[in-house]
Formats: structure tokens, sequence, C-alpha cells
């Protein structure tokens, strides 16, 4: 954006544009789903405070990792007895 | 100033004239918590609201730090807000007054200048005022009743003129002008509604078919973008005040500038001084001009954005001038009305000799022998060519 174009008083003037900034940046754990464990509870898409879980007819799909900021609270509220979400180091 | 007498003479305090012109202004919202000595802007207005006078919200809150945190709220939804304050209660505002002006939210606040503590004292002085003389937002000074009911209107026009919308403080002098009665003139109530407009909000909140996003974290890749088009802002805020101040004058016959001279043109030796002491300084300069010295004033009524060039020039022939402050830094080199006329100063080839004094603070009298003993000392200056002492207090 040139910067004759910033909008007065930092006012930005339209919604949904937090999806246009990407947070996957800030990630150190990174979410992996094991789909073989995974039963759709979706829990996680419930749980999840970025939206980055991804769901589709009713079946979680995987993680908006642009915008996973790797908090982990998906692996934690993933049921004891399922467990499909562990969080692994971005370095790895 | 020219004051000429249009319809509606009436004697009213500073308080109950202001409180009138935010009547007449009918804002959508007024935030506001009541302090000495500008209690009675706020009990006037509320009855106003509570007799169906105004069509205001008027939002009572625990705090001055609430109140214009509700200004800013109400102001980023669409509305077109108004408030009032003194001393402490402006003090408690600090951190949001940034904010207003940060955010480009047109407010307007009435300041009735007060003393700040320690000690605790309610009577006047301007440190309330210049404390906040750098948070971006726009300040006028007003010397009497009248100016005070007049600046409250111009303030409006100015802050939301399309080039500038930052927030203006309209300051008058605590108890001096808040309390006193002044035949005033007032205007009526369309004539205003004409002047004022009606408020059209840039980017309201209340919008809800274009939602937009206020105060939202900026880094350093975008932070002193946002200041430098404030700064812009308020250097533009100079040219809206004078355009507003010219349409005020074209159409209810009081003239108005960035500042006022009194027996100026010719004087050798002069006093800057703001707000109700200028009316005691130009007695002193009515006697000694009977006496045949050239004595003369100038009274800033913009003080931010600072008018410095106009100023200069204002002053460049005259050779000796002392600025009075009824605030004092405590930065062991002056007040701030002082910095900024001397520094204004700096660029003409041959400058004014120009002392700082301080006078007042706390509400404690300047009297005319108090401006008629600066004079003498201005002659002094001029006569020996020297200056014996730049800083002190007077009125001690």
């Amino acid at each position: 954006m040139e910067k004759k174009e910033f909008p007065i008083g930092g006012v930005i003037p339209k919604g949904g544009t937090a999806h246009e900034y990407s947070t996957g940046g800030w990630r150190k754990l990174r979410p992996v789903v094991n789909k073989d464990k995974c039963t759709n509870c979706l829990i996680c898409w419930v749980m999840c405070p970025d939206s980055a879980v991804i769901a589709e007819d009713g079946k979680m799909m995987g993680f908006d990792l642009d915008h996973c900021k790797g908090c982990g609270i998906c692996a934690v509220e993933c049921p004891d007895k399922v467990k499909a979400i562990k969080m692994v180091e971005e370095a790895e | 100033m020219a004051i000429t007498a249009t319809k509606g003479q009436v004697g009213l305090t500073g308080n109950a004239a202001v409180a009138y012109a935010m009547k007449q202004v009918n804002p959508d919202v007024f935030p506001a918590y009541p302090i000495t000595p500008s209690t009675a802007i706020v009990e006037d207005f509320s009855s106003y609201v509570a007799d169906g006078e105004v069509t205001t919200e008027l939002i009572t809150v625990e705090s001055e730090h609430s109140a214009m945190s509700a200004c800013i709220g109400a102001s980023a939804a669409g509305a077109r807000v108004m408030t009032a304050t003194s001393s402490q209660g402006l003090a408690l505002m600090w951190e949001m007054l940034y904010i207003a002006s940060g955010m480009r939210l047109p407010i307007v606040l009435a300041d009735v200048n007060r003393a700040l503590s320690a000690p605790i004292n309610i009577h006047c002085d301007h440190s309330d005022s210049m404390g906040a003389r750098d948070s971006g937002w726009i300040q006028l000074y007003a010397e009497t009743v009248q100016e005070a009911y007049d600046n409250t209107f111009m303030a409006v026009r100015i802050a939301e003129h399309a080039k500038v919308r930052l927030p203006a403080m309209v300051c008058f002098d605590g108890f001096i002008t808040s309390h006193a009665i002044e035949n005033i003139s007032l205007l009526e109530d369309q004539e205003i509604q004409d002047f004022v407009g009606a408020y059209r909000a840039e980017n309201p909140m209340l919008d809800t078919d274009n939602p937009v996003t206020y105060g939202a974290m900026t880094l350093p890749d975008a932070y002193i973008d946002f200041k430098y088009q404030q700064s812009q802002a308020m250097m533009r805020a100079k040219d809206a005040a004078v355009e507003v101040m010219k349409d005020f004058s074209k159409r209810f016959g009081r003239e108005y500038g960035l500042f006022e001279t009194y027996r100026l043109e010719d004087a050798d030796t002069a006093i800057v001084i703001l707000n109700s002491a200028a009316g005691t300084t130009k007695v002193a300069i009515d006697e000694l001009r009977k006496q045949g010295k050239k004595v003369g004033l100038l009274r800033p009524r913009l003080f931010r954005p600072f008018p410095w060039q106009e100023i200069a020039a204002a002053l460049k022939n005259v050779k000796a001038v002392a600025v009075l402050d009824r605030v004092d830094s405590m930065n062991a080199f002056g007040g701030p009305l002082f910095n900024e006329v001397r520094s204004a100063l700096y660029d003409l080839d041959t400058r004014p000799k120009i002392f700082g004094r301080t006078y007042g603070l706390g509400g404690r009298d300047y009297k005319v022998k108090d401006a008629v003993a600066v004079f003498e000392e201005l002659s002094r200056v001029v006569e020996t060519g020297k200056i014996e002492t730049l800083l002190k207090y007077i009125t001690l």
C-alpha cells in the first residue's frame, strides 16, 4: 500500500482483513492430525480460537497453517480416547 | 476584537454561556463527569437534556478517564460529541486525549482552566491545558465570556473540517471567566445550526453495512506514517481556523483571528499573554499610552497549532517583548508560551529582546500594577539593550 493511501486515523476501512494477515509465522509447534484415529467429532473445530481447523461436510479436513498460531488447544481438546492431534516442533 | 451587539443581549457567566452554546449545537452525545470550576457547564447541560431542549444522549460516568473514553467510543460510532472538564479531570483524561487525536475524532471539549495539584487548588492557571498541549488537540483560548461562547462554535467547525479532523479544546479561565457575569450577545439556534451544519462522520462504526476497525495495532511499518498524517492535519488546522473565523465574522459581525493585537502597530514594547489577564494588560496599556509610552499586546487565540510565522511577523518591529505564562513548565527554562514565542522570533533578521515571566498560578491576582511593572522592565531593556533577568516569577 502506498503511504498516501494509509487510511486516516489508523481506521481499517473494511471487514474481514484479518484473513489477509498471516499469523502462521508466529507458530513454534505445528498440529498434525492422524486421520486414522480421528472420529470427526469437530471439537477441535469448535475450540480453535483462530478458526484454523478446516471442516467440510462434517469432516475434519486438516489445518489452515496460514492462520494457525500453534497454541495447541486442538491437541488438548481432542478427546482422551482419541488423541488424534499431536503438536510437533516446526523445526522438525 | 470588535464585539458588535447583534441580538439577544444577556448577562451570563462563562459556564452558562458555554453550556448554552453546547445546547445550541445540540451534540449527539455528551459524556461528562463534573469538576470545579466547569461543574456548571455539566449542570446546565444536563438540565437541557432533562427539559427536552436537546436531543443529546447524556452519559454520566464514574471518572474523567471514562468520560473521554465514552467520547471516543461515541465519536467513532459516528456521533457529534462534546464534554467539559478542568484541572485533575483533564489530567485523568490524559491517555485518552492522545487516542482521540490519533484516531482523528473531532470531539470538542471545554476546558475551564484550573491549577493542578499539589498543593490542591481550585483556581485559575493554565497548567491543565498546557500539560495537554502535545496531545494532538487543537487549542483555542478565550479572554471573555463572549469569546468562550463564540469559540465553542468555531471549535466544532475547525475540528470537523474535512482537511483537519482533530479534537479541539476550548480553554477559558476558571472563576475569572467561568463564574463572572458578562453582558454578551447570543446567536439564534438556527444561525448556529446553519454555521456548524449537520455532522457527517467518516467511517462510523454504526454503519454496519460497511464494517470498520478502530484502534488496530500498528508496528514500525506504519505507526510513523499515521503520526505524519496527524501532524499534517495539525498544520492544515491553522488555515482551517482562519477560514472558520472569517466565516464567523462574516455571518455574525464579531472579528476573530489567530491572535488578537492591542495597540501593537507602533509599539516599542509588548506583552504576550493568554486569556483573561489580557484584559488587565489592556487597562495598563491604556494608562501607559496616556503617558505617551508606546506599549502593546499580543494575545494568542489559537495555541495549537501554534501560528509561529504570523506571531513573528506581528512582533518583528517591537524592540522588547515579555511573555507571561500562567503555568510553569518546571524545566527551569520558562513556560510554554515563552519558549514557543521566543523560538518563533529566532529567524527574524532583527529580533526583539525577549524575557519570560510566570504569573498568577493557582488564581493569584494579576493586577494592572503588575502589567505596568513588566512594561517598566521592558523599557529598561530597550534603554540598556540588556536583559537583566531572563526568567522569574511575578505576582509573588
